[in-house]
């Protein structure tokens, strides 16, 4: 085994899915780069390299570049996927998915119920997402909670490099439309990722640290901050259990009540803006499932309800720190 | 041939051309090179070898005409007649930019000056432009919407939709496609499916095709199109030929590119240049009055570098205006 970071992680998947399956393929804007220019072929693998090696091994019949025009490439990887093959796209920023929503939400997420169990849309949108990087308002959002309200999609938000890989092999293998959220300021995180193929299945929550305490619930990067309060607080006398959902589509419910009637108190963190998020959804939940366990009032740590700013200072004031997530499990744990 | 229009400015018109563009060459330059030393944050997409192009087609224009911008949006911004240090403000994330410091260099917009925005999405500003124009022709103010967008914003759904939305309201629109040859690294001649003019043709606009170095041809083709909207006849677009000088955004390698591409382009295809070789070939202005606005502008964007360096930063306080929060 070896450290790999998430990047290569994901690159990893996709490389062993389509040496196995010869309908996967790959599309998507610069995913391979170079297309009709003078220089290197293969000369982004995406914006962020993601896709980088796979058109050199697998072709340009196999590695689509795309014009930019999300609607139309978006939407042919759906009615690929409804067809025979099993597209890995990527909408470079998930912010972009206002160009393309409706061949996502109205087609894709929609045929399989709509005509009667008749179709499968074996399809994964890649997309990058998240604040940090100072990318500003139309680059930087969360918006998995947009995708996890509609029916027939399945939203999966990896949170360190083995989760990705697991997880994107079970995107690819999956007979629904996959949306897969990549955070950006995680592709150099490392960690030990196995080599051969493994899967990670959906609507299994992972706990990621336990503790007797205060149950922390937390999507994507947010795991890792999570992780981080748990281990400091560790040595303070307060027990945290973190719950890394993996996919909010479906979702885990039945271990996030479990650890909310063993620990009586609840701490959801979500990068995302905070109206319609999975912070109020996991809130709602358990207020309706658990109200009899709870010792305290369930604590949202959230971004503000504002777009997300460009200045690094207010960029850094906008995102769930830590030092938020501390504040808010020391006050349910009457520690404040 | 005729006689190019641009050749008919007067004195004064041809020196702020010239120092249009020189403001954003050194603009650029300078922002390149501080991104280069870790001063600057974030996304930052350069215009420099494009400056004909936005001078060209804004040097008419009023405040009262719109303008709709993309992610390489500073010349245009500068062409439209924002202040160049609350751009550069901007662009550092200080608290007097343009924007605050919410937007950044992708979302740079002065609506007073009539510039409606860069923008993240590509293909974000056509239909923006569509809505100014209509808002010109209802309200009758006389004013024009030209939009911007590059070789591979010219293939987003938005941006056919409308020409298309343009022509059927008969709305005082100018679609600018800036064909730098590249959309990131890939190549407008392969993703670009058709010919730009007949993509016009074909939704009843007039085209024109010109050389995105010359200022005077760029110049010709976008006072025939303002024209043309002012007067009530409708859209028009112009398909402006043209190279950057950097990559996609900085830090981009650009091992796409062949090799000495930029070098040859930098000696061979720059506005700049050209203006001066053509303004003292007709004998319009001695070279010493563009060294002097040369200058000038180096001077103007130091002051503009180091008043954002020195600026104060937003604060939490900021963080949540102009904006519905409460709830
Ligand atoms: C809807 C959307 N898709 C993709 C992108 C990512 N992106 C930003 S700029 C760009 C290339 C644009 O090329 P072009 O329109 O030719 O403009 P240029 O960069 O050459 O000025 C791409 C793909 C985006 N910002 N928005
Ligand atoms: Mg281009």
């Amino acid at each position: 085994m070896a450290k790999k970071t998430f990047r290569m992680a994901i690159n990893e998947a996709i490389a062993q899915e389509m040496r196995r399956d010869p309908t996967v393929i790959v599309m998507g804007e610069d995913n391979a780069g170079g297309m009709g220019a003078p220089g290197e072929d293969d000369a982004w693998g995406g914006v962020l390299g993601v896709t980088k090696g796979l058109m050199p091994e697998f072709g340009r019949e196999r590695v689509l570049d795309t014009p930019i025009t999300e609607s139309a490439f978006i939407g042919a990887a759906v009615g690929a996927a409804a067809t025979g093959l099993r597209p890995v796209a990527e909408l470079m920023f998930v912010d972009f998915m206002g160009v393309c929503l409706d061949q996502i939400y109205n087609q894709a997420g929609k045929f399989r119920y709509m005509f009667g169990g008749k179709a499968v849309t074996p399809l994964v949108i890649r997309t990058m997402f998240g604040a940090g990087f100072r990318a500003a308002s139309q680059h930087s959002q969360c918006l998995y909670p947009v995708f996890t309200h509609f029916p027939g999609l399945k939203v999966v938000i990896p949170s360190s490099p083995y989760e990705a890989k697991g997880l994107m092999i079970q995107s690819i293998r999956d007979d629904d439309p996959v949306i897969f959220f990549e955070h950006k300021v995680m592709y150099d995180d490392e960690e030990e990722v196995p080599d051969e193929s493994y899967t990670i299945p959906f609507g299994e929550a992972n706990l990621t640290r336990e503790g007797d305490d205060v149950t922390i619930v937390a999507f994507g990067r947010m795991v890792k901050l999570a992780n981080q309060v748990a281990d400091s607080l560790a040595g303070d006398g307060i027990g945290c259990t973190v719950v890394d959902p993996r996919t909010t589509s479906p979702l885990d419910t039945e271990t996030i009540l479990e650890c909310v009637a063993d620990t009586g108190r609840l701490v959801v963190v979500d990068e995302a803006n905070p109206r319609c998020s999975m912070a109020s959804d996991i809130a709602a939940l358990v207020a309706e499932n658990a109200f009899d366990a709870l010792k305290a009032p369930i604590r949202m740590v959230t971004a503000p309800h504002t777009p997300v700013p460009f200045s690094p200072d207010l960029e850094d004031l906008y995102i769930p720190t830590p030092e938020k997530i501390e504040a808010a499990v020391r006050e349910v744990a009457g520690r404040g | 041939m005729q006689l190019s229009r641009g050749m008919q400015l007067s004195r004064e018109e041809l020196l702020r051309a010239y120092r249009g563009m020189r403001t954003i060459r050194d603009f650029e330059e300078r922002v390149h090179d501080e991104f280069a030393a870790g001063t600057i944050p974030g996304f930052v997409h350069l215009y420099a070898g494009e400056e004909a192009s936005a001078i060209g087609v804004c040097l008419d224009l009023e405040d009262k005409d719109r303008i709709a911008s993309t992610h390489r949006g500073h010349g245009h911004c500068i062409a439209k007649g924002c202040d160049v240090t609350g751009m550069m403000m901007e662009i550092y994330g200080r608290r007097d930019g343009l924007c605050g410091g919410k937007g950044g260099s992708m979302h740079i917009a002065d609506l007073a000056k009539g510039m409606m925005g860069a923008n993240g999405i590509v293909g974000g500003g056509p239909p923006l432009v569509c809505g100014a124009a209509l808002s010109a022709k209802t309200l009758k103010t006389g004013g024009v919407a030209v939009g911007f967008v590059g070789d591979g914003g010219s293939n987003q759904g938005t941006t056919l939709e409308s020409y298309n939305l343009a022509r059927v309201w008969n709305l005082p629109a100018v679609f600018v496609v800036e064909d730098n040859g590249y959309a990131e690294s890939t190549a407008s001649g392969w993703a670009v499916a058709g010919d730009q003019l007949k993509r016009a043709e074909a939704f009843g606009m007039p085209g024109r095709r010109v050389d995105g170095h010359d200022f005077f041809e760029v110049y010709d083709a976008a006072k025939e199109a303002i024209d043309r909207a002012r007067a009530g006849d409708g859209p028009s677009l112009i398909h402006v030929c043209l190279n950057r000088y950097y990559g996609h955004f900085e830090g981009d390698a650009m091992t796409y590119r062949g090799e000495g591409e930029v070098d040859r382009l930098r000696a061979e295809r720059d506005s700049l240049a050209l203006f001066r070789k053509r303004v003292s070939e007709a004998g319009l202005i001695e070279s010493g009055q563009l060294d002097d606005i040369d200058r000038e502008v180096a001077l103007i964007i130091d002051g503009a570098v180091a008043a954002s360096k020195a600026a104060p930063a937003p604060t939490l306080a900021d963080l949540t205006t102009d904006v519905y929060v409460s709830y």
